[in-house]
């Protein structure tokens, strides 16, 4: 879910409050949006994809983070590389490639069925 | 029409109910065709639905005899022969085409593979965002964040319009058309599977509304595999997994295809099941995170190394997402079986091309865009024809559950609770998944008596509206997915009963399903099943 709108690196362009697809966010009064509606977030990432200033980090998670988590703690995010990684990975952002010229995933045969016991 | 005052009323020849991929191919053929189109998204079109965050493999084949041969027979058997060779070769040739332009005209950066591109899926964020781009520089206009919440019909019963709420407005809007088109998306029930938490099955609502039909309502239990407690449900790559009971004992005969009942079983006996994607090589795992960024997303954030350490996986309901029912289509323009209304995406059945099983990735997004382009044209056809007074037709809403109490009204209290009777009686792998007559009746006896108290006592306006309409959909969807289920006594495709375990050759035809407070299934007439081979 939703976890953190970075209020320094926010351009309060307003982007996240139009393209989230379930409507979490508000606008804020100092332009910086809120999260709204945090249980409404599909955590679909789509809000990440689309901020300009990597502000914004949805956790994996499809329940909030509890208070002491990692997740909730941008200093941690920043230096662990995670703001703004999923943008970075499909390459959108001025001066990236896009991802999806790269997308080509393996062939996919038959399925793995797993044995009784592994060799 | 209602006692509302509509702050926004609008006229269109063509209004498409959904921007995920079928309703922007849908807009994009209707405005292609002349007509003046108005797309209506629930969230933002561009990013709403299961595509645009999850991306998909596309059934993209040449146009090579033995290749077109190969691609229609290879799940024939699969789906329970109820899929149509006519409509498989036909979706495989627009899908030819609309990927092409996809290239050319979209300028959608494809791979280059071997010197050529390679159009055999899309990476979700950037199709849905060129989409956007394109059917905005063809002259649609946009609503997003602007739910519909009913059909309108003409005193003919003729879909002539739809009413909505615009949630950041906080207003309605009434949108007087020449044709609807349908491209809500399948219903998850509200799973978190990934994008799917817009696709409450509101489409199917709207249409049975003005009686229209669903079908193939039975295939309609899909689960993907996702890390527990996560949104991304990527089955495909667990085709690499080794998986595991919670002891770290191997869990004999579990697989992401043809062992997945064996996932549940073992989640509803022990409660955990863990894997590993240890069967992937050095080179495919690098492929694997280039293919699907965001499968990796959850592992990179929770500090798992999936192709070595041991993670919990559980099963998220795709429901007719990656099932294949849906309303049912009467002729090639996707027409459904009312007047001025049509339908596409997973909003309509794929067993057209599908058959019983599963339409997830590749054949869904071939559907999304091939039957979106015909129900586009379709409905630009339809509402050329209708002449002058198109825009001066009396209306009337169409609107039932969650709007228009029969009974005393309750408020919008009862969508809530409706949502729970969801949660308790279709979530659950005994009830919905692992199948049995024993376990569907008492849950439809449930949904039944939670439709009865929705339709008697729900009547919401606005905002409360959307959430009471959602919760009437989904109630309606899971008991024509119960009806059929239980009229299907047989194994067929993804419809199993674990009663009935073998093919009955008696039950070699489709299931219609339709009606509201009182719900009829029946086999489909066979006159009204497009010849095939």
């Amino acid at each position: 879910m939703i976890e953190i709108v970075s209020g320094s690196r926010c351009v309060t362009c307003d982007v996240c409050v139009a393209v989230c697809p379930t409507n979490v966010f508000d606008r804020g009064p100092d332009g910086v949006p809120v999260i709204a509606r945090q249980g409404d977030c599909q955590t679909c990432f789509m809000c990440e994809a689309h901020c300009p200033a990597d502000a914004l980090f949805v956790a994996p998670l499809t329940h909030p983070a509890p208070a002491d988590s990692p997740f909730v703690d941008e200093t941690h995010l920043v230096t662990g590389g995670l703001l703004g990684s999923y943008r970075k990975e499909i390459g959108w952002g001025r001066g990236r490639k896009p991802g999806a010229r790269l997308a080509v995933g393996p062939e996919l045969g038959a399925a793995r069925i797993t044995p009784a016991a592994l060799s | 029409m209602t006692s509302e005052p509509v702050p926004l009323d609008l006229t269109a020849d063509v209004v498409v109910a959904g921007g995920g991929p079928a309703g922007t191919w849908a807009a994009l053929a209707a405005a292609e065709a002349g007509a003046d189109v108005l797309l209506l998204d629930k969230g933002y079109c561009g990013t709403s639905g299961p595509t645009a965050s999850g991306g998909t493999g596309v059934w993209y084949v040449d146009p090579e005899p033995a290749a077109r041969e190969k691609a229609m027979a290879s799940r024939e058997g699969l789906g329970g022969y109820l899929a149509d060779r006519r409509w498989m070769a036909r979706v495989l040739d627009q899908t030819y085409e609309n990927m092409n332009r996809l290239a050319t005209e979209a300028r959608y950066p494809f791979p280059v593979v071997d010197g050529e591109l390679y159009k055999r899926g899309v990476q979700g964020p950037e199709y849905m965002r060129r989409m956007r781009s394109w059917v905005k520089r063809a002259g649609v206009r946009i609503l997003d964040h602007s739910p519909v919440l009913e059909l309108l019909v003409d005193n003919a019963g003729t879909v002539a319009g739809v009413r909505g709420h615009r949630r950041q407005h906080d207003t309605g809007y009434r949108v007087r058309a020449g044709a609807v088109v349908l491209a809500t998306g399948g219903c998850a029930f509200l799973s978190k599977a990934l994008g799917c938490d817009v696709d409450t099955g509101d489409g199917a609502l709207y249409a049975a509304e003005v009686g229209a039909e669903m079908s193939g309502m039975e295939f309609s239990n899909a689960y993907g595999i996702a890390p527990t407690f996560t949104s991304v449900t990527k089955t495909a790559y667990y085709g690499f997994a080794t998986f595991f009971r919670g002891d770290g004992t191997p869990l004999e005969g579990a697989g992401s295809q043809g062992g997945r009942s064996v996932i549940a079983r073992e989640l509803l006996r022990a409660g955990t099941v863990l894997c590993t994607l240890d069967q992937a090589t050095p080179e495919q795992r690098q492929q694997m995170r280039l293919g699907q960024p965001n499968f990796f997303l959850t592992f990179d954030r929770l500090g798992i190394d999936p192709f070595t350490d041991r993670f919990p996986v559980t099963l998220l309901l795709e429901g007719t997402v990656r099932g294949t029912g849906g309303i049912r289509i009467a002729a090639d323009d996707c027409a459904t079986s009312v007047p001025g209304l049509f339908a596409a995406g997973d909003a309509a059945t794929r067993e057209l091309i599908c058959g019983g099983f599963t339409g997830g990735g590749s054949h869904n997004s071939a559907w999304a865009m091939s039957s979106g382009t015909w129900a586009g044209r379709g409905a630009a056809q339809f509402a050329s024809g209708l002449g002058a007074g198109t825009h001066r037709r009396r209306l009337t809403a169409a609107g039932g559950a969650g709007l228009r109490p029969t009974g005393t009204p309750r408020g919008a209290g009862w969508g809530e609770e409706a949502i729970l009777v969801v949660r308790e009686q279709v979530h659950p792998y005994d009830k919905n998944y692992l199948r049995h007559g024993d376990r569907l009746r008492p849950a439809l006896a449930e949904l039944d008596a939670a439709w009865s108290a929705l339709r008697t006592g729900s009547g919401a306006a606005g905002a409360a509206a959307v959430r009471t309409r959602q919760a009437a959909a989904m109630v309606a969807h899971a008991r024509w997915m119960y009806h059929s289920a239980l009229a299907r006594t047989e194994s067929r495709g993804m419809a199993r009963r674990q009663e009935f375990p073998g093919l009955d050759p008696a039950q070699h035809h489709r299931l219609t399903v339709g009606g509201l407070d009182e719900i009829w299934v029946r086999p489909e007439a066979r006159e009204t099943v497009a010849v095939a081979s």
